[in-house]
């Protein structure tokens, strides 16, 4: 069993190579997750530190919850991972049906945004 | 839904709020400069399934869906530990529409760079704001050696309704980055308290 975390980084390709596995031939061609999208900027958190390695669960699945053990939003779980985020969401969806993480939609309505957030915002980009 | 969640290790760990400001713009028009030079910058990669064939190529065998792969810049301002800012800079062309339906949605509001060599080159993105009701400010990206235009009269070739933001700044220059973001901020939140007062 190995016990080293998945390397996202392939660091014996560069970004000219282009991608070496077409991305949804992780998800077995699946390109939708199971039980509706998420959104971009919806937060994860692992409800598990981690999980036995599984048959059913792929690097990639192992490598989400390491990453969302505080929370992280979609995007940001792509980007780390290195990962499209169509396939994110196919494994955030195989892990929502286990259990194994937690899902945290936006606040729906986002307009009008919140003044004292956007006041917030412009302090904080100030303070840059 | 609860935005607080109790902790294994004692305290609780609460759920950021991440809000989106879209960069938009023609190619070449800054738009990895401008979210490079105010936010850690790394790519960002979307496959989207396109169902249907538009007079596509023969899909059949595949069940009729295609994909096509995006590389957008991302970069994330953290605001405070609850509090991010996303930046996406987005491709400009029609095909990639998809993708901003999904961006703008709840989106603070955009940056539209524009060149002014090319201006019309951010005609299709002022023309999709305008439509969502998206907030945006035009930016324009100056390089040294080329001549300056008046706000003014960007905003009149531009033919931008009265109160659009347009400013002049230098995509590489950190501050004045930061200062298009403030400015777009402000605009939103000026626009918010007119219609609110409108209701």
């Amino acid at each position: 069993m190995p016990s080293e975390q998945p390397r996202v980084n392939h660091d014996w390709l560069d970004n000219d190579a282009g991608p070496v596995v077409r991305p949804y031939a992780m998800t077995q061609g699946r390109v939708a997750p199971s039980g509706g999208d998420f959104d971009l900027v919806a937060f994860v958190v692992a409800t598990v530190p981690d999980m036995p390695l599984g048959p059913q669960l792929q690097p990639e699945h192992h490598a989400i919850v390491a990453a969302a053990w505080e929370p992280i939003s979609v995007v940001e779980l792509a980007s780390q991972l290195d990962l499209s985020i169509g396939v994110v969401r196919v494994f955030l969806g195989d892990l929502r049906s286990a259990g194994l993480i937690s899902l945290y939609e936006p606040p729906a309505a986002t307009q009008p945004h919140d003044v004292d957030v956007l006041k917030a915002v412009v302090n904080g980009l100030r303070a840059l | 839904m609860d935005s607080v969640r109790s902790d294994r290790n004692g305290g609780s760990s609460r759920i950021p709020v991440a809000l989106k400001i879209l960069i938009a713009g023609g190619f070449g028009a800054g738009k990895t400069t401008m979210v490079g030079s105010v936010s850690e910058i790394r790519p960002l990669q979307t496959e989207e399934v396109l169902t249907g064939a538009e007079g596509a190529d023969d899909v059949s065998g595949v069940e009729g869906k295609t994909t096509t792969t995006v590389t957008m810049d991302f970069g994330r301002i953290t605001i405070t530990e609850d509090l991010q800012l996303y930046l996406f800079g987005t491709p400009g062309q029609d095909r990639f529409w998809f993708l901003w339906d999904e961006l703008s949605q709840g989106a603070l509001g955009a940056v539209v760079l524009a060149d002014t060599r090319r201006l019309a080159d951010c005609f299709p993105s002022i023309d999709y704001f305008e439509q969502r009701g998206t907030p945006f400010v035009v930016a324009v990206n100056c390089f040294d050696t080329h001549h300056r235009f008046a706000p003014e009269a960007v905003a009149r070739a531009l033919d931008l309704d009265p109160g659009v933001p347009v400013v002049l700044f230098d995509a590489r220059d950190q501050v004045a980055a930061r200062n298009v973001l403030i400015e777009l901020v402000e605009y939103v939140a000026r626009r918010q308290l007119t219609s609110a007062g409108r209701r």
